[in-house]
């Protein structure tokens, strides 16, 4: 195995059941149920899809969730626009972390 | 995608329905089951048309567009068009048989010296007249008084546009093509085309801008609805999804983009049987430019005429061996039956 990340892997994600079907049942079942319309529409659904899988950069769904956006009715101005909102959530975590650095320094310092 | 001269004209081997009847007929080399195999696994083999509802004349490959996605290779070099004889036996046969719908096509088949006359005799016998129609072409200074002409048929006009903002409608069907089809469509809702209670229809018709498959119909249709609504005043009646079928120029933009293999196991894998049951060819006939005939406007793409005994000239125009016709099926029907179904009505499920 010269690579951790093969893009046809994402097609065998469904021998996550050979281990445990049951647990891969409920968990496709869920799955299902969660991207199906409901108070938010499916094309909503997918572009938060899209936002998050580059939060936690997830090559697999970065790929599967570009296809969905745009088979879904999105264009690339909308996707960009999901991939800031992440960037912006992610450098945001780290910079509101700078409160806490703030906080260390004020009490070791004199 | 991008568009280009047509493939005849850059004298492309996809040019040759005998070369794209062979890339598609190698889908099993890739470890996929046929379209006639996935047919017969789902109880449905041999397909049969049901009757003739629609009578689909493809009056030519000459178009004013090189849309990057045509399943015609239609464009401006494009010499191939309708006789005045040939439409003349296609009125022949209307005279003769209660086929309800005329479905007029191209290339830009307003662009035929026949299409008006084509119109105005459907029309006198009684028949609803579609128009595929481009949009841009109402803008043509020879085709001025088109607009007002397709209102006084009374002729339903299903206009092309893949997508409500200009990038992606532009790179499918050419620089400038989103901006003259939003004047177009004002044009036509001026005469009172995708106005309630006119009963002018306007239909819009969406395909994807890549190797995707079309979203849900409902839903892409209330987005186009509220967007151009929104930006360009612009309204309408129905939209219809088609799927791009793997020929033709689409073919050669999935072959170049190294998407080919992956679109066509997309298509297999997303096989629907309740599609199939509502495919076009069940009701439809094909009329190609020469009147051959054809199951579908896609089979006449492929030079694949009417078979199994069935008459395949308009001279032998025989309504009992055509109406139960078997249909002729190769890979390329995956595009038809996948997902909730493609046709020229858009989706069949």
């Amino acid at each position: 195995m010269d690579h951790y990340y093969h893009a046809g892997d994402l097609g065998r994600f469904a021998e996550m059941g050979k281990g445990n079907a049951e647990l891969w049942e409920k968990f496709s079942s869920y799955y299902a149920a969660v991207f199906a319309e409901g108070a938010l529409t499916e094309r909503e659904k997918v572009l938060i899809a899209l936002g998050v899988a580059h939060a936690v950069q997830c090559p697999y769904c970065i790929d599967a969730y570009n296809k969905a956006c745009l088979e879904k009715g999105s264009n690339v101005e909308e996707m960009t626009e999901a991939v800031h909102v992440a960037c912006a959530i992610r450098g945001g975590a780290a910079l509101v972390h700078g409160v806490q650095m703030r906080n260390v320094v004020d009490k070791i310092s004199m | 995608m991008s568009t280009q001269p047509s493939l005849r004209a850059r004298q492309s081997p996809l040019a040759s329905t005998e070369e794209q009847r062979r890339v598609l007929a190698a889908v099993s080399a890739r470890g996929l089951r046929s379209f006639d195999e996935a047919l017969d696994g789902a109880g449905r083999h041999p397909l049969r048309a049901d009757g003739i509802a629609v009578f689909q004349i493809n009056v030519g490959r000459l178009c004013n567009q090189t849309c990057g996605h045509c399943h015609v290779d239609a464009g401006p070099d494009r010499r191939e068009v309708m006789a005045r004889e040939t439409a003349e036996l296609c009125l022949d046969v209307l005279a003769r048989t209660d086929i309800p719908t005329v479905d007029v096509t191209g290339g830009a088949p307003e662009l035929n010296p026949s299409f008006r006359w084509i119109v105005e005799r459907a029309r006198a016998l009684g028949r609803h007249v579609i128009d595929r129609c481009n949009l841009t072409v109402l803008l043509l200074p020879s085709q001025s008084d088109l607009a007002t002409f397709l209102a006084a048929n009374r002729v339903e006009v299903m206009a092309s546009l893949p997508y409500h903002r200009p990038a992606q409608t532009d790179a499918q069907r050419g620089t400038g093509v989103f901006e003259k089809s939003i004047e177009a469509l004002r044009k036509l809702n001026a005469l009172g085309y995708g106005k309630e209670g006119s009963g002018l229809a306007l239909n819009l018709v969406f395909n994807p801008a890549g190797a995707l498959l079309p979203p849900k119909q409902d839903a892409i249709e209330a987005q186009f609805r509220a967007e151009l609504a929104r930006k360009h005043g612009v309204t309408f009646n129905h939209l219809y999804t088609i799927t791009n079928m793997p020929i033709s120029r689409f073919l050669e933009f999935l072959l170049a983009s190294g998407n080919y293999e992956s679109y066509l196991e997309r298509l297999a894998n997303a096989f629907n049987p309740s599609a199939a049951d509502g495919v076009m060819c069940r009701s439809t006939l094909s009329v190609g430019w020469d009147g051959s005939l054809y199951d579908c406007d896609f089979n006449q793409m492929l030079d694949l005429p009417v078979g199994f005994d069935a008459p395949a000239h308009l001279r032998d125009f025989d309504l009992e061996r055509l109406r139960e016709r078997r249909i002729v099926t190769a890979n390329h029907c995956y595009g038809c039956t996948a997902g909730a179904g493609s046709s020229c009505g858009g989706a069949t499920t």
